[in-house]
């Protein structure tokens, strides 16, 4: 236990140190992890840590990763995606598969070894790269958008390389063609063999006992396997989430549907590795299937900070992965090689952005961002040593020039920052406007009042988003079409998944005095620039409501009690036109007076005791006495002015003023 | 029997001692429409389908109003803005109204002198009641001469005003009965309760 929590010490120690100052130096935070995990590897190894199987662990930061990736991308935008993710992803990889290939082999590697080589190197890091683009905000920029595509290609890519490399250990080809369509099987195989990690394989292979469903099936049972794994998590996601979600949501405990969202996560990845999948594409697919789903900021916030924590956990295994004994023996070389792969993926890429037609600055951004090796290149190396692929000192080299490529990677998106961008920022300046238009207006609150606000703000076409945590109201709304997204509008991280940072315009129609006011002061301070519409439930209420600096504050029953009274008035006789003029002047009064009294109101000083409130109500209330008291017909003349015939005195003042004008001629 | 409505218009009835009179004469009319447009339409909110159905299920328009500033109430206004439409009331296929009869019962604030040349109004009263006048027959309809009572304003003694409220009821039945001579009165400026052209039943 004591163990446990020192470790855990000495890595979020790490963490808290570093990434804020990273940050503030405009460095990034997966620079500051990975040099926070350069700094700690000694204490690890003081403690005898075994960075590998941390490492292990958090992984599945980036299989989270990709969950929420795949949260954000509705399936049409997928399909959408479908000429780039082919096109830019198939021939990056092979592209850069063949160059590697080939520099090793005039390296005088042996052929095999070189394309197992080339097959590592030519995976970039999906966690670095979508956290940075993520960071800066580039991730909607055409450059982003290609770089996901190509990631994303990347992710599904491995699967077939883990079926593949065994077959370069096969002492006769021949043989091997055969093993070929027993792909699954072998990977199985493979796993148990060796050192299977997380994201490519199942964890289960480390701690004995490989937990597989397609262990010694055979090719077509294996197939039928995995097919409806992931026919599981598509249907599953679109039928179970739903009243699984309902029913946990029913209890009111928020820990409890981030323990479901943590499960669901869990769960697929667990069932992803069992038939052999990669767990990282499993969880993209549930993502994107959830894309649609009024639970998705829910689960998108639920998630998030795990994770961050586990990705961060990730960078810093990276960084305390360095083998600096082995990188100063070779400094030179390593170093080479390092710069060498860089330059390489770096053209190869530039070149796909210039034939993909992609413009300046983005060309520059996806060539600088996906030009270093990735994670999936550490599981792939492990794998190529267990199957005697590559020889394991080579295996130790290759992994230095990975680790040290990620490390260089936030270096290069500086660089893109500083001195690309600035370039093109003239010509692109017309464009920023136009990346993004969704979620204009905020919905807090979807009862009888927020729904009309929503009904008439999409009916004028805006775009609203709304937040609501009645979760039977919400399916119905769905079912309407509406984008309903269930959660509580109160917490922040709430607020964030659901864009408060773009939005225009926020609409507070929740109930309860406490959570409104929260809510207001908490956009108020963190995002000034949004304009809040508040719903107040009383006098008092909006009392607080504009000493928090809100001028939009809307009683809720005000408008329809006027209405009643002006009803009533009809119903007594009154001429419809005089009943609405006399409501009118009633609301316009009505308001003045509040409007009066909030100035003066102090939320930190009793009523009884604010001296100045007090002498207010007393001069407002002299003032409209006959109003209050209904001894007279206050409004008869005031609000008829303008229709009152002239007197006679106006009249006679007038034909003297003609007669006058006359007389001169 | 000619089907006529009486379309009456005035913002601030209960300071009205004619318009009041004169509405509660109309009121008591059988056979015809009567309309109070402040009424039905308080908030200016102007069903346009149901006032152009109206207008095609007679065949004689009064307006009854006080001349406010040379023109009609607000409302008023606003009804013909949005009910005259085109491709109803004129323009291409605008014939709807075309050969019906529109005609004003107006009270105007100033004595009859004031409406010539001498006087401080300047111009005569049908001059202020051209643009009425215009879109009437722009619309293919009859303008006819409008009852008019002088000096509103000048607190009118109650006799007068029973006999002008007696006129336009006299008036109104005999639109309604086909007995109001609308050619005689076409030569007319204006007609008057005690000048009324009524053919006598024959």
């Amino acid at each position: 236990m004591a163990d446990f929590l020192l470790v855990s010490f000495v890595f979020l120690v790490a963490g808290v140190v570093a990434v804020p100052i990273a940050t503030r130096l405009g460095l990034g935070s997966v620079l500051g992890y990975l040099i926070a995990g350069i700094v700690i590897s000694p204490v690890l190894a003081a403690l005898h840590v075994d960075v590998i199987s941390v490492q292990h662990l958090a992984e599945l930061g980036v299989v989270m990763m990709l969950f929420l990736v795949g949260l954000e991308l509705e399936p049409k935008v997928l399909w959408a995606m479908r000429s780039k993710l082919l096109g830019l992803g198939g021939l990056q990889v092979a592209g850069t598969t063949a160059a590697v290939m080939g520099i090793a082999m005039a390296l005088e590697q042996p052929w095999k070894i070189s394309l197992a080589i080339g097959l590592v190197l030519a995976l970039s890091s999906t966690a670095i790269v979508l956290q940075t683009l993520n960071e800066k905000g580039l991730m909607r920029s055409e450059g982003g958008q290609s770089g996901f595509a190509v990631l994303l290609f990347q992710d599904i890519a491995v699967i077939p390389m883990l079926a593949f490399i065994p077959l370069l250990a096969m002492p006769d080809l021949m043989e091997a063609s055969q093993g070929l369509t027993d792909a699954s099987a072998h990977l199985s195989d493979a796993v148990q063999a060796g050192d299977g990690r997380l994201v490519a394989e199942s964890e289960g292979s480390d701690h004995g006992g490989a937990f597989s469903l397609v262990a010694g099936l055979n090719t077509w049972q294996t197939a039928l396997m995995t097919i409806g794994a992931i026919g599981a998590v598509i249907l599953g996601g679109i039928y179970l989430t739903r009243p699984v979600f309902r029913f946990v949501a029913s209890a009111g405990l928020r820990e409890l549907f981030v323990a479901t969202a943590l499960l669901f996560v869990i769960g697929i990845a667990l069932l992803m590795i069992s038939v052999g999948l990669s767990p990282a594409l499993g969880t993209f697919l549930a993502g994107v299937v959830l894309a649609n789903s009024e639970y998705r900021h829910e689960l998108e916030s639920d998630i998030d900070p795990f994770r961050g924590l586990l990705l961060g956990l990730f960078f810093i295994t990276v960084g305390a992965g360095i083998d600096f004994g082995l990188l100063l023996d070779n400094a030179g070389m390593i170093l080479a090689l390092t710069l060498g792969l860089i330059g390489l993926k770096f053209a190869i890429l530039m070149l796909l952005g210039l034939l993909f037609g992609l413009p300046g600055r983005d060309r520059w951004l996806f060539s600088l961002g996906l030009a270093q090796a990735g994670e999936f290149g550490f599981v792939l190396l492990s794998f190529t040593v267990a199957n005697k692929v590559i020889p394991q000192s080579v295996a130790d080299q290759l992994l230095l020039i990975v680790a040290l490529s990620m490390l260089l990677t936030p270096a290069l998106f500086i660089l893109h920052e500083k001195l690309i961008s600035p370039r093109f920022t003239k010509i692109q300046e017309r464009e920023a406007d136009t990346i993004d238009e969704a979620g204009d207006v905020i919905i807090a609150g979807h009862g009888r009042f927020g729904g009309i606000v929503n009904r008439m703000l999409r009916a004028a076409g805006y775009s609203t988003t709304v937040l609501d945590h009645n979760a039977s109201h919400l399916e119905f709304l769905r079912a309407l079409g509406f984008k309903v997204f269930y959660g509580d509008a109160t917490r922040p991280d709430m607020l964030h998944a659901a864009g408060i940072e773009k939005a225009r315009l926020l609409v507070v129609a929740i109930d309860g005095k406490e959570q409104i006011n929260a809510l207001v002061d908490y956009v108020r301070k963190t995002y000034p620039h949004v304009h809040i519409i508040v719903r107040a439930v009383d006098r008092s209420h909006v009392y607080d409501l504009f000493a928090a600096g809100c001028s939009d504050i809307i009683r809720d029953t005000f408008d329809s009690s006027v209405r009643t009274g002006r009803t009533a008035y009809e119903a007594m006789g009154m001429h419809p036109f005089d009943a609405e003029l006399l409501a009118r002047k009633f609301a316009e009064d009505d308001r003045h007076i509040l409007r009066e009294m909030a100035e003066v109101y102090d939320p930190d000083i009793p009523n009884h005791k604010n001296a100045a409130y007090v002498e207010k109500s007393r001069t407002l209330m002299a003032e409209h006495e006959a109003q209050i008291f209904g001894k007279s017909r206050a409004y008869d003349t005031r609000e008829h002015r303008g229709w009152l015939p002239p007197s006679s005195e106006d009249l006679e003042d007038l034909i003297a003023s003609q007669t006058q004008k006359a007389e001169p001629e | 029997m000619a089907r006529l409505i009486v379309y009456y218009v005035h913002p601030g009835q209960r300071f009205s001692r004619v318009n009041t009179a004169m509405a509660k004469a109309a009121r008591a009319v059988g056979g015809i429409t009567f309309v109070d447009l402040y009424a039905e339409y308080p908030r200016h909110d102007i069903d346009v389908n149901r006032e152009q159905q109206r207008l095609l299920d007679h065949d004689v328009f009064l307006f009854q109003f006080p001349l406010y500033w040379y023109s009609t109430p607000s409302l008023l206004k606003e009804w013909q803005d949005l009910v005259l439409q085109h491709g109803f009331a004129y323009g291409h296929e605008g014939d709807r109204l075309s050969g019906k009869t529109m005609m004003l019962a107006i009270t105007a604030g100033g004595p009859e002198e004031a409406y010539t040349p001498e006087g401080y109004q300047n111009f005569p009263l049908r001059v202020f009641l051209t643009p009425l006048e215009q879109t009437a027959r722009l619309c293919g309809m009859s303008f006819a001469a409008p009852y008019v009572l002088y000096g509103a304003v000048r607190e009118p003694k109650n006799e007068e005003i029973q006999e002008h409220a007696r006129g336009y009821s006299a008036l109104l039945c005999a639109i309604r009965d086909n007995l109001y001579d609308f050619t005689s009165a076409e030569s007319r400026k204006i007609v008057q309760s005690d000048d009324l052209p009524v053919l006598q039943r024959s």
